[in-house]
C-alpha cells in the first residue's frame, strides 16, 4: 500500500497538484468485533473548513482521532500535507486537536495552557510572552491569563482550548464537536466566531458534528457519515438540494420522501425521490395543473408554528404524510387543521435518491 | 466521642510533660519536675542520634519504595488493565490489610531467614538472599503499608481524563513529557497524601526492625527497652516522631497537597 502510494507522488508536478491538506485512503478501524469505519477515502483540501457529519456511532469521531494519531487505522494510509503519518504519533503531526471536553490542563492557568506547546517546542520566554498574550487577545480574554480553567465558564474554556491548539500553527486544527456542551445561543455566538477565526488564520479546519444546522452553515465541504461510512461529500447546498442517498436527504434537514404508487403517480417512476418541504406549496385556487408542476389532494393533519415560517404534515388519500412549510407573514390564510388543500411542487425538486 | 479525645490529649499531654522529668538513678523512680537533660542525651548520644536518622531514613526510603511501585501499577490499573483483571489487581491490594500484623512480618521473617525462600529462589542464580537487616525492614515496611499509597494514587489515576494524556501528546509531549507535566502534578495530592501514611506508620514502627532487622534499632526499639527503666527517656524519645511527621505534615500542607481535604 505504502509503496504504491509513494510511487504514484513521486513526480514533484503532481504532488504540488495534490495539494490535499489531509488525503485517507481505503481507511478501516475496528475495535474487536465492532466495525467503526469502513474503506474511507477522503480528501480534504488546504485552507477548507471541513465537517465530518453523522448521528453519534457513525464513526466520524473515530477518523478524526485517527488523523490526530490517537487510533491507529486497522488498515489504510494517512497523508497530511504530502507527508506519510499513518504510523507516528501525535507529537510527530502538525495538527493540533480542540477536545469535546476542552482537556485543559486543570493544573495550569489559562496562560501556562495556552503556553504549554511552545513550551516544548523550546520557544524562548520573551516571544513565547508575546505569543500567549496576542493568543488570548484573539480569542478576546486576555483578563483571564491567571486564571484556572475551573474558574471559567463554558464558553470561556472553548476559546482557551481554541488559543492553545492554534497558537501551535498546525497545518491542520481537528475540533471534536467543539460546541456540543454549549447552550443554543453561546453555541450560535461561537459559530460564527469560529468562522471569523478560521478565515483570518486560514488554516484547514476539520469539525466534527452531530448537528446538521452547525454543519451546513459553518463549512465548505460535509462529509456525510452514515454507519462507518461516507454517503456523500459535497457543499451544503449540494448536500441539502441533491441528497444521494435516503440518509442524507433526511439526516440533513426535512424531507418528504415519496416513493412507490405515490412516487408514480406524481413523478412517472417508483423513486424514492426526496422533496424539501419549502419546495411544497398549496396550490392558487385558479391554476391548471401543467407538464413542470405536480399536485395532489391532501388533508392537514398537524400545524406547526416555528417562529419564521409554519410547517404543516397532511396526508393524502392513501395514507402518506407530505410536509409542507409556508414562511410567515405571506398575506394568504395559512390553511387549518382538518381543511382539505391542493398542494403542488415543481417536479425539478424532486431528486431522485 | 469527648472521653475518647480527652483520653487521647490527655495522654498525649503527659507524655510531653514526662519528657521534661527525671528518673533518680538509683531508685529508678521517676521525679516530677523540669529538665532538659533527656532532649540533651538524645542529641548528645551518637547511638540516639543515629538510632533517629536511620528511623527517618528508613520511613522515607519505604515511603520511596512504595510510590515508585504504586506509580506504574496505578497507571496500569486505571487506564491499561480491563475491568475484570484492574477488580483482582484491586482485591490483591487491599487483600494484606485483612492478614493479621504479626501474621504478615512473621511470614517475612521467614522469607528473609537464612536458608529460608529467599535463598532458594536466589540460589540458582548464585546469590544469597540479603537476611536480616536494614534492607529487610525497608522491604517488610513497604510491604505492610503498600496498600496506603496505592489505593489513593490508583484512584486519582482515574480521575485524570484520558483526554488530558492525548492534549498533552498532541500539543508535542512525548510520553515522559506528559508524565512529568500532566500526569505527576495531577498525582501529587495523592502521593502526598499516600506518603504521610507510610512515613508516619514506618516512624512508628519497631516490632518490624525486631523481626527482620537482625540488629537494626529504630526509634520504637529504644523507646520500648526505655520504657520501664527511664521513662521520661523514652517520652521524650517519643515525641521526635511526633515532632518529624507535624513538620512533614506543614511541608505538606505548605505545599498545597491539603487543599482539597
Amino acid at each position: 500500500m505504502t509503496g504504491t502510494r509513494s510511487q504514484t507522488l513521486e513526480p514533484p508536478e503532481q504532488s504540488l497538484q495534490a495539494q490535499a491538506a489531509i488525503s485517507l485512503r481505503g481507511i478501516e478501524k475496528s475495535f474487536g468485533a465492532f466495525t467503526a469505519v469502513r474503506n474511507l477515502d477522503l480528501d480534504i483540501a488546504s485552507g477548507e473548513f471541513f465537517s465530518l457529519l453523522g448521528p453519534s456511532g457513525s464513526g466520524k469521531t473515530t477518523v478524526l482521532r485517527m488523523i490526530a494519531g490517537f487510533e491507529r487505522p486497522t488498515d489504510g494510509s494517512i497523508e497530511l500535507g504530502g507527508e506519510m503519518v499513518t504510523d507516528k504519533a501525535p507529537f510527530e503531526r502538525k495538527v493540533n486537536t480542540v477536545f469535546q471536553d476542552y482537556a485543559l490542563f486543570p493544573h495550569l492557568n489559562v496562560a501556562q495552557n495556552v503556553e504549554y506547546g511552545l513550551k516544548l517546542r523550546k520557544v524562548p520566554r520573551a516571544q513565547r510572552q508575546q505569543m500567549v498574550n496576542d493568543a488570548l487577545e484573539m480569542i478576546r480574554l486576555p483578563q483571564v491569563a491567571r486564571r484556572l480553567p475551573s474558574q471559567l465558564s463554558g464558553g470561556q474554556r472553548q476559546r482557551v482550548a481554541l488559543a492553545r491548539a492554534l497558537i501551535l500553527k498546525p497545518q491542520v486544527l481537528l475540533l471534536d464537536e467543539p460546541l456540543g456542551a454549549l447552550d443554543k445561543q453561546l453555541r450560535e455566538q461561537m459559530q460564527i466566531e469560529l468562522k471569523q477565526i478560521q478565515r483570518e488564520v486560514g488554516i484547514t479546519f476539520v469539525f466534527v458534528t452531530h448537528d446538521q444546522e452547525e454543519a451546513l452553515s459553518l463549512s465548505d465541504r460535509v462529509a456525510v457519515f452514515n454507519d462507518g461510512r461516507i454517503d456523500q461529500v459535497g457543499s451544503p447546498a449540494d448536500l441539502y438540494e441533491r441528497p444521494a442517498t435516503r440518509f442524507v436527504a433526511s439526516f440533513l434537514g426535512h424531507t418528504n420522501l415519496i416513493e412507490g404508487d405515490l412516487a408514480r403517480q406524481l413523478l412517472g417512476a417508483p423513486g424514492p425521490f426526496s422533496l424539501r418541504p419549502e419546495h411544497v406549496r398549496v396550490a392558487p385556487s385558479a391554476r391548471a395543473a401543467n407538464d413542470q408542476q405536480a399536485s395532489l389532494t391532501a388533508t392537514v393533519r398537524e400545524v406547526v408554528y416555528t417562529g419564521s415560517c409554519t410547517r404543516f404534515v397532511a396526508s393524502t388519500p392513501s395514507g402518506a404524510d407530505i410536509i409542507f412549510q409556508e414562511l410567515n407573514g405571506a398575506s394568504t390564510q395559512p390553511p387549518q387543521r382538518g381543511a382539505e388543500v391542493v398542494l403542488e411542487f415543481d417536479r425539478r425538486h424532486a431528486v431522485a435518491i | 466521642m469527648a472521653w475518647l479525645g480527652v483520653l487521647y490529649i490527655g495522654s498525649l499531654l503527659l507524655l510531653f510533660a514526662t519528657a521534661f522529668w527525671h528518673t533518680d538513678p538509683f531508685t529508678s523512680k521517676v521525679i516530677p519536675g523540669f529538665t532538659l537533660e533527656n532532649f540533651q542525651e538524645l542529641v548528645v548520644q551518637e547511638a540516639y542520634r543515629n538510632t533517629a536518622v536511620r528511623t527517618i531514613g528508613i520511613a522515607l526510603a519505604v515511603t520511596i519504595l512504595c510510590a515508585a511501585l504504586a506509580l506504574p501499577l496505578g497507571l496500569f490499573m486505571a487506564k491499561v488493565a480491563g475491568p475484570k483483571l484492574r477488580a483482582i489487581l484491586a482485591i490483591g491490594i487491599t487483600l494484606p490489610l485483612w492478614a493479621g500484623y504479626l501474621v504478615k512480618v512473621f511470614s517475612w521473617r521467614i522469607t528473609f531467614s537464612q536458608g529460608g525462600p529467599l535463598d532458594w529462589v536466589l540460589a540458582p542464580l548464585g546469590v544469597d538472599g540479603m537476611g536480616y537487616g536494614q534492607p529487610a525492614v525497608v522491604v517488610t515496611l513497604a510491604y505492610l503499608w503498600f496498600p496506603y499509597m496505592a489505593v489513593p494514587v490508583y484512584t486519582a489515576f482515574r480521575q485524570i481524563p484520558d483526554n488530558l494524556f492525548n492534549a498533552s501528546a498532541d500539543l508535542g509531549a512525548k510520553s515522559w513529557g506528559t508524565i512529568r507535566t500532566v500526569a505527576l502534578p495531577l498525582l501529587k495530592p495523592a502521593l502526598i497524601a499516600g506518603s504521610i501514611f507510610t512515613f508516619s506508620l514506618s516512624l512508628g514502627d519497631y516490632i518490624a526492625a525486631q523481626f527482620v532487622g537482625g540488629k537494626t534499632q529504630m526509634i520504637g526499639t529504644v523507646i520500648a527497652q526505655n520504657i520501664n527503666l527511664n521513662p521520661p527517656l523514652a517520652a521524650a524519645f517519643g515525641l521526635v516522631p511526633i515532632l518529624v511527621v507535624v513538620a512533614y505534615l506543614f511541608l505538606a500542607r505548605k505545599s498545597g497537597a491539603l487543599d482539597a481535604l
